[in-house]
């Protein structure tokens, strides 16, 4: 017993754990095969004349160019393999070790400080890599490496020595290195390799690119204490929370095993749904949109496969700022939205305070009924400057992009009119300052107050596009608070007359030909979805965690016999029974 | 001389793909490309000098060219940062 529990301790001692970042998402067991790079060495030695001279800048040209054709031949012989990415890494390599100002430097420190070329290559590479390094932005401190890289290839022809290529033998193997040049990572065998462990190295190096695009999990910036892992030695890395184990318990393993399996199912399920389109079976297709409060969850709602954003919320971004934000200000918050999404889609909901959301820098007045007051587009018409100033700052940043202005609160075709009003003003004022804009940007509207959904065939006519916000919609409709738990229990977006509502919403869109999309939490609802597309509803907005688990709803029913199910629940007069027909339906 | 302001409209900035794209096209023609901002201003010959501008998303770079075919060379830079670079 004694023995055992020594055992224990000896090993649980011999486990070691590190933190790196996680470069590449997943996790991976292997064993660890360590890159010490031998840096090709030379004798110092100065030239004497410019005979010598001349020749040694001659033969530093001939290095960069036998540098740029290996690397040539690499895209020509391997180039099928490549994904049009990796590919473009490797040119970008080329202009790197045929860089010009490289060459005026290396020239100048041969000619004028009398040194040979592997030296002059050496000084000027590594002090550009100094400056890159001591820069104050990840990209660009991840560029050391390309430096560095460009240098040794160089160097290495100056020399005439052998090509360094990776000693990778065994399955399962974990990379660890200093770090990874673009071209040792290029030719990498993923076959072999399940993990890569860098002592350097950021989300933007290289490696971190490849690994990613092969799913080969990587955790890097672990520190240079990570050369002196034995080879061979047992190393679990966690590329999602950048976590590196040596020397692990087999419980630990064990545990690591099945961590794996639930990330790689997870993985692969969303890797499968990410690119399929939302279609039904019988071959309607469903545009999933995500909604979001910044530009910085676009990347994640691309991951989980969304179309483009359903709504774009301005309010956190307001409630976040010290005071009313500039034009400028808001110019940069849209345009990185804009840049973020590509050519998809952004809706950008116009500032929608009031109700339960306040800003600290405002005071709205005191009110019996704050849901029924002073709140969202009802402020923005009473304080017009400041809606024109979120408009003009939209306007302009649609110049680079494919946003379109979504208007919160409409009631009837005035409040329509006197906003759009605005927009033309904000446009004039942009055209006499001489900025740009797009000219055609698309106003649509929010319907979440009964009065517009009932009347979206008049509001059709000069609205661009709908979006049905069931959560205001929904207790408008019903006139219940579901922050009071007193009534809660009947806010229920099942209500027989509440789909009602929102049937002739999406119907009468359709009938003057405009798009209409859904982005409250009934879009995300498993059981409503298929009720939705029976009523023809075919954008949907939501979380971007929801898109998969929606889109795979999307993807197993068909839209004829959706069509059935909801005309069977027209004539249902109550939610639970509603309720209780879509699970049996779902089964 | 032709002078042209561009906003930068590739979230990672003028990263090093889109600096290799303007580097070979700026070889096509006879003109001196120089690319500028803030104050600082490099000819497009250089991936470094061009990396060593450090210019992120949402900035300003002003693009001068000058030489025989200016005119061409700064319809294709135009074409450049308000198309392309959207492509990266």
């Amino acid at each position: 017993m004694v023995s055992w529990e020594a055992s224990f301790i000896y090993l649980s001692e011999k486990q070691k754990t590190m933190k790196g970042s996680g470069l590449s998402p997943g996790i991976a067991t292997g064993k660890a095969l360590i890159i010490r790079r031998k840096e090709p060495v030379s004798a110092v030695r100065y030239l004497e004349n410019e005979e010598q001279k001349s020749d040694e800048i001659k033969s530093f040209d001939l290095a960069v160019e036998a540098a740029v054709n290996e690397i040539r031949k690499i895209i020509e012989v391997c180039g099928s393999n490549f994904r049009p990415d990796d590919i473009s890494i490797l040119e970008t390599q080329t202009e790197f070790i045929a860089d010009s100002q490289l060459r005026n430097d290396v020239a100048d420190c041969i000619s004028k400080d009398n040194m040979t070329a592997v030296s002059a290559v050496r000084k000027v590479t590594g002090e550009m890599a100094k400056t890159f390094g001591e820069m104050n932005d990840e990209y660009l401190r991840a560029r050391v490496t390309d430096i560095q890289d460009a240098g040794n290839r160089i160097v290495r022809y100056l020399l005439r020595g052998e090509e360094y290529t990776v000693p990778v033998k065994n399955r399962d193997t974990i990379l660890v290195a200093e770090d990874i040049t673009p071209t040792e990572a290029l030719t990498l065998d993923s076959k072999l390799i399940c993990g890569i462990l860098t002592a350097e190295g950021g989300r933007t190096s290289h490696a971190a690119i490849i690994a990613r695009s092969r799913g080969i999990p990587a955790v890097g910036g672990c520190g240079p204490e990570i050369m002196s892992i034995p080879d061979n030695e047992t190393v679990i890395i966690d590329g999602t929370s950048g976590e590196v184990l040596i020397n692990p318990s087999s419980k630990t393993i064990k545990e690591y095993e099945k961590r794996k399996k639930d990330f790689d199912s997870n993985a692969e399920m969303l890797r499968q749904l990410r690119d399929k389109p939302a279609i039904t079976k019988d071959g309607t297709a469903v545009a999933l949109y995500g909604n979001i409060s910044s530009f910085k969850e676009i990347e994640n709602l691309t991951e989980c496969g969304g179309e483009g954003v359903g709504l774009l919320r301005t309010e956190l971004f307001f409630m976040t700022s010290e005071d009313f934000p500039a034009e400028e200000e808001q110019f940069e918050f849209y345009l990185q939205a804009a840049i973020a999404a590509g050519k998809k889609p952004v809706i950008i909901r116009t500032l929608d305070i009031g109700g339960d959301k306040q800003l600290p820098y405002f005071s709205f007045p005191a009110e019996s009924n704050p849901f029924l007051g002073y709140r969202a587009i009802r402020i923005s018409l009473d304080r017009q400057e400041l809606f024109l100033t979120q408009v003009m700052a939209i306007l302009r940043a649609s110049m680079y992009g494919n946003l379109k202005i979504m208007l919160p609160m409409i009631s009837g075709i005035n409040e329509l009119r006197e906003a759009k009003e605005i927009i033309n003003i904000a446009k004039s004022r942009l055209a006499a300052s001489g900025k740009r804009f797009r000219e055609n940007i698309e106003t649509g509207i929010m319907l979440e107050i009964p009065s517009a959904a009932m009347m979206t065939g008049l509001l059709a006519r000069e609205a661009d596009f709908f979006s049905i916000g069931t959560n205001d919609l929904c207790q408008y409709t019903m006139a219940v608070d579901r922050m009071n738990s007193k009534v809660a229990g009947l806010y229920d977006h099942f209500n027989p007359g509440f789909l009602r509502l929102v049937a002739t919403a999406v119907e009468q869109a359709h009938q003057h030909g405009k798009p209409v999309g859904m982005c409250g939490e009934m879009a995300s609802d498993p059981l409503a979805v298929p009720l939705l597309i029976g009523m023809g509803l075919r954008e949907f907005s939501m979380p971007a965690a929801s898109i998969p688990v929606v889109k795979q709803i999307i993807n197993s029913c068909s839209a004829g016999s959706c069509e059935k199910m909801w005309k069977k629940v027209m004539r249902m007069d109550k939610q639970e029974d509603i309720r209780l027909f879509l699970k049996n339906e779902m089964k | 001389m032709i002078k042209a302001d561009y906003v930068i409209i590739d979230p990672l900035g003028m990263h090093a793909r889109p600096a290799t794209a303007l580097l070979k096209l700026s070889r096509n023609y006879k003109s001196v490309v120089t690319i500028q901002k803030a104050g600082k201003s490099v000819p497009v010959k250089s991936m470094i000098n061009i990396l060593g501008l450090a210019v992120k998303a949402g900035d300003t770079v002003t693009i001068i060219t000058e030489g025989e075919d200016e005119q061409a060379a700064a319809l294709a830079m135009e074409h450049f940062f308000t198309v392309e670079m959207k492509n990266f």
